[in-house]
């Protein structure tokens, strides 16, 4: 009884097996626990129905907005017009609450494309085209409305209408998705 | 299930075989015979039992539904109206499970308000409040996973608004969001792991449902007057007593459950869920069930997306912290002339923001949700502490049995009793 109580002066070998044994109990279940919370991210098949999605523009009339899909996301593509395009440039970007010029949001010779994210960015509803104060959308959920550069100009929704990754393949086709990550 | 020592004594050879082996029959003997609950206890405390069989209720028909149900994008919503049109009874178990989601929450509802009335949550019941703080919250994850499960318009729009809102959290918020959704929108992995977890939760209730019981056993039942069991005149045994009138209150409860199910089953819906959901077109108007609208009134008062999100999730949360936000020791609302008043005005402001939470986000709508949420945190953090100092609260009855026989004057109530102020004592 006696050596019990000063062993506990000095690590044993038992401290160092306890310690041991622990740490690699600890190590096993959260490698154990890793492949359950991979099981609920993305699947393969998720992943390859999310490939590149090519859009022709030629049937999109002018003032029309065409909705289309890209990994189960909603995408406005969006024929404005020029006067919308006016309204979208002669905003004073510093009064902005996500402050961006039209040009940024544009692909340089291309402005009456505007592609943009189509669920509102508060709590991802889909806002109504060419209605609100600034004829861009206004989302009937929450009240966020949206000027024809998606830019958000009022209402609970933080940022802009994101722009999704896309290019011009030709004046009439674009193609979404290319060169984003899985 | 209490550290009371059981006087069950079994009387077969079999009995006293089984229970030197497994003592249940002595739990459940010492538990829910013999456990003495006070003599003064009204209907409000019924509640308790009405959960519980609410609690069975949905696990039961959500066990038939599961038979018939498909969690898949492309055939949920036409095997919910196989389920209408073509299983036998089908309509029956489905609007039992759809409309029963609604009772419980009306159940919960008059269960936590009674608690509030009584301070049933103060010491020594704060563990047992902070578990029915965490029930409700389970509840509330059950309920919204199962409305998506139809995979109608309604379902598909309030997984989408949901998520989003979980997105809003700094730094893991994205994270979290894809591993619901199990891909790059609300989509069929989405509905997959949402029928699991749905199937799961309601046990886990069932689990933390037996610490609440077993967490309310060992301080024993609050009453109407607060005041504690001093003897054993105060008390009487839960059977027959609460066993009859638990039984009672729930085959009234019944009625009003039966009346939505045979007579208005659709009418807390939403048509919207009738259309297949279609993730290019959002419903006019968004609302989600009528259990969650005060909660979704504070989400859209504040006009910003993080902070909407942490005000919503803190009015729950504020709920556990009641223990010590209240600092009055008198339990009863009975005995608080000054809380009384805010306890109705609180009751009043949780309806309006539930009001308000079903209409648009505009024009003084707004501006009213905002006056009702503010309102409602200052009486958890503002009210509720300083009462406690300024209240006076009317003398306590010196036991449970005088409340109950009336007693006045004479030996039951001492002239000095009152010139003591219950409010720190």
């Amino acid at each position: 009884m006696a050596e019990t109580t000063t062993a506990i002066a000095e690590p044993t070998r038992r401290d160092f097996l306890f310690i041991a044994t622990g740490a690699a109990a600890a190590v096993g279940g959260a490698s154990l626990v890793w492949p359950f919370i991979q099981s609920m991210t993305p699947d393969a098949a998720t992943v390859a129905a999310g490939a590149p999605v090519e859009v022709d523009l030629t049937p999109i009339a002018e003032g029309q907005i065409v909705k289309v899909f890209w990994r189960g996301k909603l995408i406005f593509v969006r024929h404005r017009t020029p006067a919308e395009i006016k309204a979208a440039e002669d905003v004073n970007v510093a009064t902005l609450r996500d402050p961006q010029p039209d040009s940024a949001r544009v692909k340089p010779g291309h402005a009456p494309w505007l592609i943009v994210y189509g669920n509102c960015t508060h709590l991802g509803c889909v806002p109504l085209g060419q209605q609100g104060e600034y004829k861009g959308w206004f989302c009937p959920c929450h009240g966020s409305v949206f000027d024809t550069s998606g830019r958000v100009r009022g209402g609970p929704a933080p940022i802009n209408l994101p722009i999704p990754p896309y290019n011009f393949v030709s004046d009439t086709k674009i193609v979404i998705g290319q060169g984003a990550t899985a | 299930m209490s550290q009371h020592s059981s006087t069950y004594v079994p009387k077969s050879a079999f009995g006293k075989w089984f229970e030197s082996r497994l003592p249940i029959a002595g739990l459940i003997h010492s538990s829910f015979i013999v456990y003495p609950v006070p003599r003064n206890i009204n209907y409000f405390w019924t509640f308790g039992a009405i959960l519980s069989f609410m609690l069975a209720s949905q696990i039961l028909t959500g066990v038939f539904l599961a038979m018939y149900y498909t969690p898949h994008a492309s055939l949920a919503f036409q095997s919910v109206e196989h389920i209408m049109r073509d299983v036998n009874f089908g309509w029956l178990i489905r609007y039992m499970h759809a409309n029963g989601a609604s009772m419980f929450f009306v159940a919960v509802y008059v269960h936590i308000f009674r608690g509030l009335y009584y301070g049933s949550y103060k010491a020594p019941r704060e563990i047992l409040w902070i578990l029915g703080v965490i029930i409700y919250g389970l509840m509330m994850a059950t309920a919204f996973m199962g409305y998506v499960l139809p995979w109608g318009q309604m379902s598909f729009w309030g997984a989408t608004v949901i998520t989003n809102i979980l997105a809003a959290i700094p730094v893991v918020g994205d994270t979290i969001q894809s591993l619901l959704w199990g891909g790059y929108s609300v989509g069929n992995p989405t509905l997959n792991r949402f029928f699991s977890i749905h199937y799961l939760l309601p046990f886990m209730i069932a689990g933390v449902v037996i610490l609440h019981i077993w967490a309310l056993h060992v301080p024993g039942q609050n009453n109407p007057t607060g005041v504690p069991i001093k003897s054993d005149k105060d008390t009487v045994p839960f059977t027959p007593f609460a066993t009859i009138k638990d039984l009672f209150a729930t085959a009234v409860f019944m009625i009003l459950f039966a009346w939505f199910v045979f007579y208005i089953p659709n009418y807390l819906g939403h048509a919207d869920n009738y259309v297949p959901a279609n993730p290019s077109v959002t419903p006019a108007h968004i609302v989600p069930e009528w259990y969650f609208l005060p909660f979704y009134a504070i989400l859209r008062a504040i006009p910003d997306k993080l902070g909407g999100v942490i005000a919503m999730f803190a009015s729950i949360a504020v709920l556990a912290f009641l223990p010590w936000l209240d600092t009055s020791k008198v339990r009863s609302t009975s005995y608080r002339p000054l809380y009384k008043q805010f306890f109705w005005i609180l009751v009043a402001d949780t309806l309006l923001l539930g009001w308000l939470g079903a209409k648009p986000p505009e024009g003084w709508y707004v501006i009213v949700s905002q006056i009702a949420t503010a309102y409602y945190f200052i009486h958890f953090l503002v009210i509720l502490p300083l009462l406690g100092f300024i209240e006076r609260p009317l003398p306590l009855p010196n036991s449970i049995l005088e409340s109950v026989l009336g007693q006045k004057g004479g030996a039951g109530l001492p002239a000095g009793a009152n010139a003591e102020p219950q409010s720190k004592g």
